[in-house]
């Protein structure tokens, strides 16, 4: 068998773009102490979103538009019964997953009357790609780096973006006080809560932007659960990072990739497709081991090694 | 009265659970003043600071800032009208930088951008005008735990603060940490702030403060000067034993140690050497009584023996077998039983019935059992001979803990650790909030089983009459270490006690060696 290399790498930079959506989702209400599972729904709700808004508006760029407003309804749904409401953050989510799955069917077969994809009822509406000048020239590199998604190159950029905004503005200041000890923060007058909104709302534009790419980039319809547990690989890629946009955004290429590996694998040889698409989230699983096992060991190493190392402080 | 810039006037404060943490208080800080606010655990400094800084509301009293009353409801508004407090537990976000630390909520912006180079001008400023050096640009969790304070300090000075609360600053520093800042406290009294130097540290007090007042059981014992006072006055007027409950028991016969501690180490997450060193053994039949104020190694050594928590070296030995990388069950099963700090963290579960509690550690027992099923009928009749014998005022066995009062709660949990045929009893404040009648059962059960059924027991608590008088042999401990030992507990003097627990005075090895 030969595997094709160059497709594979450019396939895996493609199938990152809705990861590090959803790791930069995840991460930016991590910075302000909240462990989000809702991404999952709200990238599935703003993935439908995409399409029904583009299908009405005939256009992609309102479809694009509409993946964000449903993202950060979403987000405010979840940020309202959490921080409002005062309910578990983790019952609340996993009520709101459920209801994502069903709910997002639900809507699809109310205006299409089908039940599993939208691909028959709705126009194909999708993000153009760039061909970058220049570099599409290049031989193997200008396959990987060019003619990408618009969604995937806006990525990129949002990695920085977030950077700045959580380095450089107040927001962000603050966000990541009130992650960090939210009784400092509110020892000199930060509202803990208007800090969650505030970074429920970046969150919702991510989770929207990551369906977006699902349901307008990836493919051109919607289809039931095409989330399908990203939103969840993209909490485990920030916390790989702890938190940190770019290290994230790495955790979620590599992840990418996995994801790539099984497509390749799937098109290109007889592997038991079953076998294949279980691939992302061992990987997942894996990663998250691996981590968690260096910073316990890092732990354990203060309390027991500075007995011998650090005798009598 | 004209330049005092504080004065609490009748501060009384009682918690809803109607302990009385402040009783009618009065003091007063003058211009130019380092005041010490003096007194053991659970005297209500913090308490009564707490409401300086409007943490905590007061039930009754008033405060005056600079001759004009204030109602101060809130931090915010404390901070607004000039008071700064540095707490115990730093309120400090360690990844972000010092300059960025010092400016949070009051951030200088600069083209709508958060401007961090105005922030470190800013704390810069503040630090070089009260000669404070530190490095505005590093990260406070690089920093030292002195430097940390520092850091604590200026976040109070930017917002302007005249009047610094300090909740005991020196507990955590080295000597030379603690001698930098009692230079910088002195620079901050000339130039106009008023500090409140809350400590334990009797010397440090009779070094940097002028007036000092104590407060014990919730009650003022006066403002002092603190020229014409010496350490022992002090510390007699905070550790004063005010009722004196006797204790009638026999003098102990020693059996076989039942517990061994030898060397025992151990280091908490910071690194630091909470346990540090201690050896000792509790033989059947003696109840081995620590005194220590609060935080000097008493929880983490009744946690090590219980088997919550981890050590880094040393050897414990219960009954005859070391309990290292043992679990709770297991040191159990050798014969341990725990009456824990926090009754209702540890020592029980709040919703669960009494009858569920006093079962918790028995229910696997043969005698309880019906093949696979519990026996009812059997645990029915045990919980209700327990509830008759320890006197315990419910509705019946299956009321969840939770409704019953403190003293109660702690009678089922005795209920349950006396009972459980343990030849060692972990006994950790076995007594702290609950009333006097109870109180009384259970430091006369302690002795009682150490008379009649041989039983060794630990008693740790920060209530000085209850370890003098249920104790036999007396251990003391300061920093995580023991210093000082005595073989009878009952005739040791407050004053000496005192000046143990406070450090001022040490054994040495060899005074103790038979003792231990």
């Amino acid at each position: 068998m030969s595997i094709d290399w160059v497709a594979f790498i450019a396939e895996g930079i493609k199938m990152a773009t809705p990861l590090v959506f959803a790791a930069l989702a995840a991460l930016i209400t991590r910075q302000a102490g909240m462990f989000n599972m809702g991404i999952e729904g709200m990238i599935l709700c703003s993935a439908l979103g995409a399409v029904v808004f583009a299908h009405y508006g005939n256009s992609v760029w309102i479809g694009l538009l509409g993946a964000i407003v449903i993202g950060l309804v979403t987000g405010m749904i979840i940020a309202f019964s959490s921080l409002t409401g005062k309910t578990d953050l983790y019952l609340t989510c996993i009520a709101f997953n459920l209801m994502a799955t069903g709910g997002t069917v639900f809507v699809m077969y109310l205006l299409t009357g089908e039940k599993s994809t939208t691909s028959g009822a709705f126009r194909a509406y999708a993000v153009p790609t760039i061909d970058i000048p220049l570099i599409k020239d290049i031989p193997v590199l200008g396959r990987i780096i060019s003619g990408q998604s618009l969604l995937t190159y806006l990525a990129v950029l949002s990695v920085f973006l977030v950077w700045f905004l959580l380095k450089k503005t107040r927001i962000g200041l603050r966000i990541r006080a009130v992650g960090e000890n939210p009784k400092a923060a509110e020892s000199v007058g930060i509202s803990v809560p208007k800090i969650g909104y505030i970074s429920f709302a970046f969150c919702g534009v991510f989770a929207g932007l990551s369906g977006a790419f699902l349901s307008m980039s990836w493919v051109q319809f919607f289809m039931k659960n095409m989330a399908n547990g990203r939103g969840y690989i993209g909490l485990s890629a920030q916390n790989m990072a702890n938190g940190e946009p770019v290290g994230s955004a790495l955790a979620a290429l590599l992840f990418g990739f996995t994801d790539s590996l099984s497509i390749t694998l799937k098109n290109q040889t007889k592997f038991p497709t079953e076998f294949l698409n279980m691939i992302p989230y061992l990987a997942t699983i894996f990663a998250i081991i691996i981590t968690s096992m260096i910073a316990i060991n890092k732990k354990r190493k203060i309390e027991k090694g500075m007995a011998k190392g650090k005798e009598k402080a | 009265m004209a330049d005092e810039v504080l004065r609490m006037q009748n501060i009384t404060k009682i918690y809803p659970n109607g302990f009385v943490a402040n009783k009618d208080i009065t003091f007063g800080v003058g211009v130019n003043e380092i005041h010490a606010l003096v007194g053991e655990n659970g005297a209500g400094k913090t308490t009564l600071m707490k409401i300086l800084f409007g943490m905590e509301p007061a039930q009754e009293g008033k405060i005056f800032i600079n001759g004009k009353e204030e109602k101060i409801t809130n931090p915010l508004d404390a901070i607004a009208k000039g008071v700064g407090m540095v707490h115990q537990h730093f309120m400090l976000v360690p990844s972000l930088t010092v300059a960025e630390n010092v400016t949070l909520g009051v951030e200088p912006m600069k083209n709508g951008l958060f401007d961090f180079e105005g922030a470190v001008k800013a704390t810069q400023e503040i630090a070089d005008k009260y000669n404070f050096k530190v490095d505005a640009r590093s990260k406070v969790r690089d920093l030292s735990v002195g430097q940390m304070q520092k850091v604590e300090i200026l976040k109070a000075l930017i917002k302007g603060a005249k009047i610094l609360i300090l909740d005991e600053p020196t507990a955590v520093l080295t000597p030379q940490e603690t001698e930098e800042l009692f230079e910088q406290l002195f620079t901050l009294r000339d130039s106009g702030v008023s500090i409140i130097f809350i400590s334990h540290k009797l010397e440090e007090v009779m070094r940097i403060c002028s007036k000092v007042t104590v407060l014990r059981h919730g009650q003022c014992m006066g403002t002092h000067d603190t020229e014409g006072l010496n350490e022992a006055a002090i510390s007699k007027l905070m550790v004063g034993r005010d009722v004196v409950l006797k204790i009638e028991k026999e003098d102990p016969k020693p059996g076989k140690p039942v517990v061994s501690i030898k060397n025992l180490v151990k280091i908490n997450a910071h690194g630091k050497h909470v346990i540090d060193g201690v050896s000792f053994d509790i033989h059947a039949g003696e109840v081995i009584g620590i005194a220590g104020v609060e935080g000097n190694g008493q929880t983490e050594l009744s946690e090590v023996l219980a088997g919550l928590s981890d050590f880094a070296s040393g050897e414990v030995k219960l009954n005859d077998t070391s309990i290292a990388g043992k679990s709770v069950r297991e040191i159990r099963d050798l014969g341990m039983a725990y009456i824990a700090e926090d009754r209702m963290v540890e020592g029980v579960a709040g919703d669960m019935s009494i009858k569920m509690n006093i079962m918790a550690d028995r229910f696997e027992k043969k005698e309880y059992k019906n093949a696979l099923f519990m026996n009812e009928k059997k645990i029915n009749e045990a919980v209700n001979q327990y509830i008759k014998e320890f006197e315990i005022s419910c509705d019946g066995p299956d009321q969840p803990v939770r409704m019953l009062s403190g003293g109660n709660i702690q009678k089922v949990v005795v209920a349950r650790e006396f009972t459980s045929g343990a030849n060692f009893i972990l006994a950790c404040q076995p007594t702290r909030g609950i009333d006097v009648g109870t109180a009384e059962m259970i430091r006369k059960t302690i002795v009682r089983k150490a008379r009649e059924e041989g039983t060794a027991t630990l008693l740790i608590s920060a209530d000085l009459n209850e370890v003098l008088e249920c104790s036999d042999r007396l251990l003391v401990m300061h920093k995580g270490k023991v210093v000082a030992a005595f073989p009878k507990a009952n005739e040791v003097s407050e004053e000496t006690l005192g000046e143990y627990m406070l450090g001022v005075k040490e054994m040495t090895q060899e005074e103790m060696e038979a003792l231990l």
